[in-house]
């Protein structure tokens, strides 16, 4: 099993949750996170004055699956986050040691 | 017959300063609003408590012994119920006497009571011009203390001066000086302004506004739809104000007086507001709201001084340079760090003093000797007796909140209690 963490671009999220709800993907957890990344912050500008927003606004979505699915996982959240412009995030992959459904008690791949 | 006219004459000059008093009472909610908006989340309780508090203290201070020091009278409003004669009767056959000897189309002749309502409540505008420039640093009860001192003494003082009609301690007076200021341009608004700088100039900036270099780092507001609510607030409870200021309704003449004062207000606010939203647009290359929102206020008080004379053009004028002004003068605050979240400073006094000296163009009753004279008058007064007020509070006990209470917020500090608890953390 692994977790697939992935940090978005937060308009994006509307595309990057159907394409993995085609894939099979059962339900994923979102976060709004803020960061900061090769894009840096940007400038706002207040009463005349300019100042630096160090820490910009991202969604991070995480699944968790089982092993066959990853490669679609990775292509199917690389595929619908891409803008091609920087700041579109970046894919992160762990192994899941284990995983239960709190409901039935169910473990393994089949609480996924 | 013309009694009865006379009576009625009366009673719509009445009516006309309650509703105008109350139109000006909403003032009090604007304040509240804009300042609120353009505070962070963690210092709204604080400001609005601040808000309501300082309306109530005024209206205290101003029954106590205000009205009294500004206008004479009893102290307490003592005998203001029957306008100072004996019983119902005699009041009627004093308001019939008056009425005649003004003649129809003569001064007003309204009731006392309603005078002091009218004027109670612009009492309170000049002090909710200070809290805005205090915000988010200073000591809750500092604020209230002076306000007993600004509302009970220091803004009547000048009131008797220039509205009142008395000597300055006995030297000269305003009024035959050509001095005019119609609705308050000077004596409500650049009041409240220099109480603010003198308690600003005390208090100093926020931490963290400014950089060692004189670099300036913004706060941005929290809540900007609350902010721009309260600049519509505050327009609206301008024509109550302004129009309320021709103090009568009840003849041709001041009916349409009453209507070009309402007239000239909306108009000069309107054009604060394109004018300082074109200017901030040049000037920073985006069209900042803030800016927008204190054009449209400073448009109001710029026209303050003189809302019935000027033509609606030359109105709009006014206020457009008042729009202006008011984009400047932030600017240059702010490179003498004088912090003023909410930019009152600039729009109340600056402008202010832009809309006293504006007086003599349009209205030939006015001089700039006596516009000059005012000024200085109403500036060094309050601003010396705010000074000292808020030197004694301070050495008495302290102006500001600590530096932790500042970084954690004046709500948990002064009132112990968040006004977003939902999606605010303590830090």
């Amino acid at each position: 099993m692994k977790l697939v963490s992935a940090i978005i671009k937060p308009f994006k999220l509307d595309d990057v949750r159907e394409s993995l709800s085609d894939i099979g993907v059962q339900g994923i957890t979102v976060t709004e996170v803020k960061g900061f990344g090769r894009q840096k912050g940007h400038t706002e500008l207040y009463r005349g004055a300019e100042y630096v927003v160090d820490f910009l606004p991202k969604v991070k979505i995480e699944v968790a699956i089982n092993d066959d699915l990853l490669d679609q996982v990775i292509e199917a959240v690389s595929k619908a986050a891409n803008t091609g412009k920087i700041g579109d995030g970046k894919i992160f992959i762990f192994d899941v040691e284990q995983a239960i459904r709190i409901r039935t008690g169910e473990s393994g791949p089949e609480a996924l | 017959m013309q009694e009865n006219i006379f009576e009625l004459q009366y009673a719509i000059d009445t009516f006309y300063f309650l509703v105008s008093g109350a139109l000006v009472m909403w003032m009090a909610a604007g304040f509240a609003m804009l300042e609120s908006g353009l505070v962070r989340t963690k210092n709204t309780t604080e400001i609005l408590t601040k808000n309501v508090a300082l309306y109530a203290i005024s209206c205290i201070m101003y029954m106590v012994c205000g009205y009294y020091i500004m206008y004479g009278g009893d102290m307490f409003l003592a005998n203001i119920a029957l306008d100072g004669a004996d019983n119902a009767d005699a009041v009627t056959a004093s308001v019939l006497k008056a009425s005649a000897e003004a003649g129809f189309d003569g001064d007003s002749v309204y009731s006392d009571a309603s005078d002091f309502f009218f004027q109670v409540v612009f009492v309170a505008t000049a002090m909710s011009i200070v809290s805005g420039a205090v915000a988010e640093r200073m000591k809750l009860w500092a604020f209230l203390l002076f306000a007993v001192v600004m509302t009970g003494f220091i803004y009547p003082m000048e009131g008797s001066w220039t509205w009142g009609g008395n000597d300055v301690f006995g030297m000269y007076n305003l009024g035959d000086m050509g001095f005019s200021d119609f609705a308050g341009s000077g004596i409500v608004h650049m009041a409240g302004a220099m109480a603010a700088l003198a308690g600003v100039i005390l208090l100093g900036a926020r931490k963290g506004k400014y950089g060692p270099n004189g670099e300036v780092h913004p706060i941005p507001g929290a809540n900007l739809p609350l902010a721009t609510l309260g600049t519509f607030i505050l327009w609206m409870g301008w024509f109550g104000f302004n129009g309320g200021s021709v103090l009568k309704l009840g003849d041709v003449a001041s009916a349409n007086s009453v209507a070009m004062v309402f007239l000239n207000t909306n108009a000069a606010a309107a054009a604060g507001a394109v004018a300082a939203m074109i200017l901030a647009r040049l000037m920073f290359g985006k069209t900042d709201l803030t800016m927008v929102l204190n054009g449209a206020l400073a448009g109001l008080v710029a026209i303050t001084a003189e809302p019935s004379t000027p033509s609606p053009l030359v109105a709009s004028m006014i206020g457009a340079v008042g729009g202006l002004i008011v984009v400047g003068s932030i600017l240059f605050m702010d490179k003498l760090k004088i912090d003023d979240p909410v930019g009152a400073i600039s729009v109340h006094g600056t402008v202010g003093i832009w809309g006293l000296l504006a007086v003599p163009l349009t209205n030939d009753g006015a001089s700039y000797t006596g516009q000059i004279a005012g000024i200085f008058t109403i500036g060094i007064w309050v601003f010396v007796v705010s000074f000292i007020t808020w030197m004694i509070i301070k050495m008495i006990m302290g102006i500001r909140v600590s530096e932790e209470e500042e970084y954690e917020g004046l709500d948990l500090a002064d009132c112990g209690m968040e006004a977003y608890p939902e999606f605010v953390s303590a830090k």
